[in-house]
């Protein structure tokens, strides 16, 4: 593989956003100037299932996918499908985790067990890990569907680009009436590490 | 030129657009949904909704008979209903440009069997191409018109679920102006009888034998096959999806011959191919089909041995089985829970589904969003096989099971579904005196492959209001003389139309009329409650099966049931569930 491709895995429970998050990072990509590929499923596995989609950005990217021990970066909208995509990780990735819950049908039904303590787990694996409560930073900007672009919010500040080229990408791609709303979810997930 | 951001799909629309293409039919089916969508929102293409894959190729083939370029777009088991109009499309040939783009699926991310669809274009004969990314879906979309009026012939789009779903940069460009060509009339070409097909098919097997030498030469001129030579020890032969993976593990440490046209393939570009490299791989996925070519032409390569025939391939694949290599990764020591797709919060075909529980019935199933009910804990469905087959399905098991079976026995059918293809099944079980009892679920709207028009909900693809299909009155029209419509949330109303209409020694069709709850359109109730001081923790609520109810521990250390107010839309199915009214209606 060219070494110089950036590998993030965005995964989550079908209906969280996760494809707005993705399609916005390679929106951002291909305005820096980088050839991109945005791996996405839609269909079946948007109810409610486990859902993955992966962005991929460097000088020349084939394949729109990434495999186990490929991510730089994992951005997790929920802690048991962090713990599930984990091995896509590189070695040295960052796994950016939205402490949120949500049980599965297998753990609603009582036939399996929501594992406990998945962060601490995560960490004591040597995993660099940065974990935040996207859900209560979406709400107080006004929406639980802004969930998506706090999280957004902390892995753009991870990638070092600035704040700009995000604002400006949200502005162009959300409807006009939730512009506002969503800007100010980025920044706080954008500042959520300074707080 | 201008770079944008597009889906393969939403590339392919933008290609459609500018080949001048001015009519396009399709039925949804993931993963090739978007591309119709796309369309519609170009101004110069009539664009529409078919009620399924036939009428829709049917209808864009009937345009390129007048002369425009026309298209059709549909998932691979789509094409199986299609099929009939296009094996006979290839022997008439074209007016206008008609190309039919089919999205395979493997993997089945969201389909009932991952057939691979380049064995329709060989039994066809006629040409398909395969891009690799969105430039080359745009691209490939607009040389394919030109092959398809070149050489007198539909052509087959192969696109897959990585390939449609997957966002690359993009080139455009402005609209060609495509001048409609004129109609005339020619019984010889456009009439097949067998005295017309004998001819036709003389030049179908012509046509085959220069599509070959064009693959050869001129495939090559047009970049839609391509050579990329390195490191000649290994040699590989893929197209689409399967030459990114390919091409992301090996880089430069293999040559290249790939391909754009998988029907028909090239033969001399890979007898010289074979002459350069050490060891060729063929890489593709599901069928042996590029492979069984190159044993055809003698050349000797490595292929199914080391990848198989099943799901989707990756570069670790192709990595591991060429140099068998494996990249570290890290994991949890914890088991993981598996998480299904379920129905969501709300639904309509939950409601159904929990009354019709208490029924124990051999339930007949279909495609669509409520085939989700398959799973636990509503474990409602029995078979499901293909669009339509609930219906058919159900009266050849009553046939065979006879009376007293028939009233155990219902089909479940969404009405997407049902117009597609269960009201042939339908007219079936009228015609035939059969007994049967079917369920249409009418959420009004095309639910799973996320939310389409369809002929019953009265709008067209672009939103605007036309006639809907009156179900009641078709049923009673084909000679269903017991009809009965029904409010999936009311539970006991749903429990006696079922009974009486199971017992009754005549078919009946039953209309399950809700809205999907993802509609713009539908007002939700507030969150529901439960009072915990009643809840006893029986756990009876969690048979419905909804995501929004859980248990949670109480103070006291017992548990109880939980409602996750985030996602809960007070549909009060679960209120019917619980014997105690612990769940009550929230609000203030």
């Amino acid at each position: 593989m060219p070494n110089d491709v950036k590998n993030i895995l965005i995964v989550g429970v079908g209906g969280q956003g996760t494809l707005l998050a993705s399609k916005l990072l390679g929106k951002c990509f291909l305005e820096k100037g980088y050839d991109v590929k945005v791996g996405e499923v839609h269909g079946m596995s948007q109810r409610g299932g486990s859902v993955v989609t992966y962005v991929r950005y460097g000088l020349e990217v084939f394949s729109p996918i990434i495999d186990k021990g490929e991510a730089d970066m994992i951005i997790a909208f929920e802690q048991l499908e962090a713990a599930r995509w984990l091995p896509y990780l590189k070695k040295d990735g960052v796994l950016i985790i939205n402490t949120q819950i949500i049980n599965p049908m297998p753990v609603i039904m009582g036939v399996a067990a929501y594992p406990e303590n998945i962060i601490e787990k995560l960490k004591e694996a040597g995993v660099k890990v940065i974990a935040i409560d996207a859900l209560s930073f979406a709400q107080s900007c006004g929406s639980v569907k802004a969930t998506n672009v706090v999280l957004l919010g902390v892995a753009a500040k991870e990638l070092g680009l600035g704040a700009d080229i995000w604002l400006e990408s949200i502005a162009i791609t959300v409807p006009q009436k939730t512009i506002k709303m969503n800007q100010d979810a980025f920044l706080l997930g954008y500042n959520s590490r300074h707080q | 030129m201008e770079k944008v951001l597009l889906l393969g799909n939403e590339a392919v629309a933008r290609g459609l657009y500018e080949a001048g293409v001015s009519v396009v039919s399709s039925y949804p089916g993931t993963p090739s949904t978007e591309i119709t969508e796309a369309v519609c929102r170009y101004n110069g293409i009539y664009s529409e909704w078919a009620p399924n894959e036939k009428v829709a190729i049917e209808v864009a083939f009937g345009a390129s008979i007048a002369g425009a370029r026309a298209f059709s777009a549909m998932k691979h088991v789509g094409l199986n209903v299609a099929a009939d109009p296009l094996y006979t499309a290839s022997y008439i040939g074209v007016n206008g440009g008609m190309v039919c783009a089919v999205a395979d699926d493997p993997g089945m991310h969201s389909s009932q069997n991952e057939q691979d669809s380049r064995h329709h274009a060989i039994a066809a004969k006629v040409p398909m191409l395969e891009p690799s990314d969105s430039a080359e879906c745009l691209d490939f979309t607009k040389k394919a018109f030109a092959l398809s009026e070149q050489f007198d012939t539909p052509v087959l789009l192969r696109l897959s679920t990585r390939i449609s779903h997957s966002r690359s940069p993009v080139a455009i460009s402005e609209r060609i102006n495509f001048e409609q060509k004129p109609y005339v009339k020619n019984v010889g070409k456009n009439v097949m009888m067998p005295a017309m097909a004998r001819t036709a098919h003389v030049k179908v097997e012509e046509r085959t034998k220069k599509l070959i030498e064009w693959a050869d030469t001129t495939a090559f001129e047009l970049g839609i096959n391509k050579l990329y030579m390195f490191d000649k020890k290994i040699g590989v032969i893929a197209a689409g999806s399967a030459y990114a993976y390919a091409r992301e593990a090996l880089g430069e440490k293999a040559s290249y011959l790939k391909l754009g046209i998988v029907n028909p393939l090239p033969v001399k570009p890979i007898l010289d191919f074979a002459k350069q490299v050490d060891t060729i791989y063929v890489i593709e996925e599901l069928d042996d089909i590029i492979e069984t070519h190159c044993i055809k032409l003698g050349v000797k390569v490595i292929g199914k041995e080391i990848f198989g025939y099943l799901g989707e391939f990756s570069q670790s694949i192709i990595e591991k089985g060429i140099f068998g290599t494996v990249k570290e990764n890290t994991s949890l020591d914890i088991a993981i829970p598996p998480r299904p797709p379920v129905l969501c919060a709300g639904c309509p075909h939950r409601g159904l589904y929990y009354a019709l529980k208490k029924h124990k019935l051999y339930i007949s199933g279909d495609i669509g969003c409520y085939t989700l009910g398959a799973q636990a804990p509503l474990s409602m469905m029995d078979s499901c096989v293909c669009m339509g087959a609930s219906v058919s399905g159900l009266h050849g098991f009553n046939i065979a099971r006879g009376k007293e079976q028939a009233k155990k026995s219902i089909a479940v059918i969404g009405d997407s579904t049902f117009m597609h293809s269960g009201v042939t099944g339908l007219i079936n079980i009228a015609y035939n005196k059969g007994i049967s009892t079917v369920i249409v679920l009418d959420n009004s709207i095309t639910g799973m492959t996320g939310h389409q028009n369809n002929p019953v909900n009265g709008l067209t693809i672009k939103g605007d209001q036309t006639v809907s299909v009156d179900l009641e009155a078709l049923a009673y029209a084909v000679g269903i003389n017991r009809v009965k419509v029904v409010d999936p949330f009311d539970i006991e109303q749903v429990k006696k139309a079922v009974s009486e209409e199971l017992e009754a020694e005549e078919p009946s069709l039953i209309i399950s009329r809700r809205p999907c709850a993802l509609l713009k359109t539908v007002k939700h109730n507030p969150p529901m409650k439960v009072d915990r001081d009643i809840c006893t923790g029986c756990k009876a609520c969690l048979q419905v099966g909804c995501p929004a109810i859980s248990q949670t521990k109480a103070e006291n250390g017992k548990t109880k049931a939980f409602i996750d107010n985030t996602q809960c839309v007070g549909c009060e199915v679960c209120a019917s569930s619980c014997k105690f009214n612990a769940i009550k209606k929230g609000g203030n």
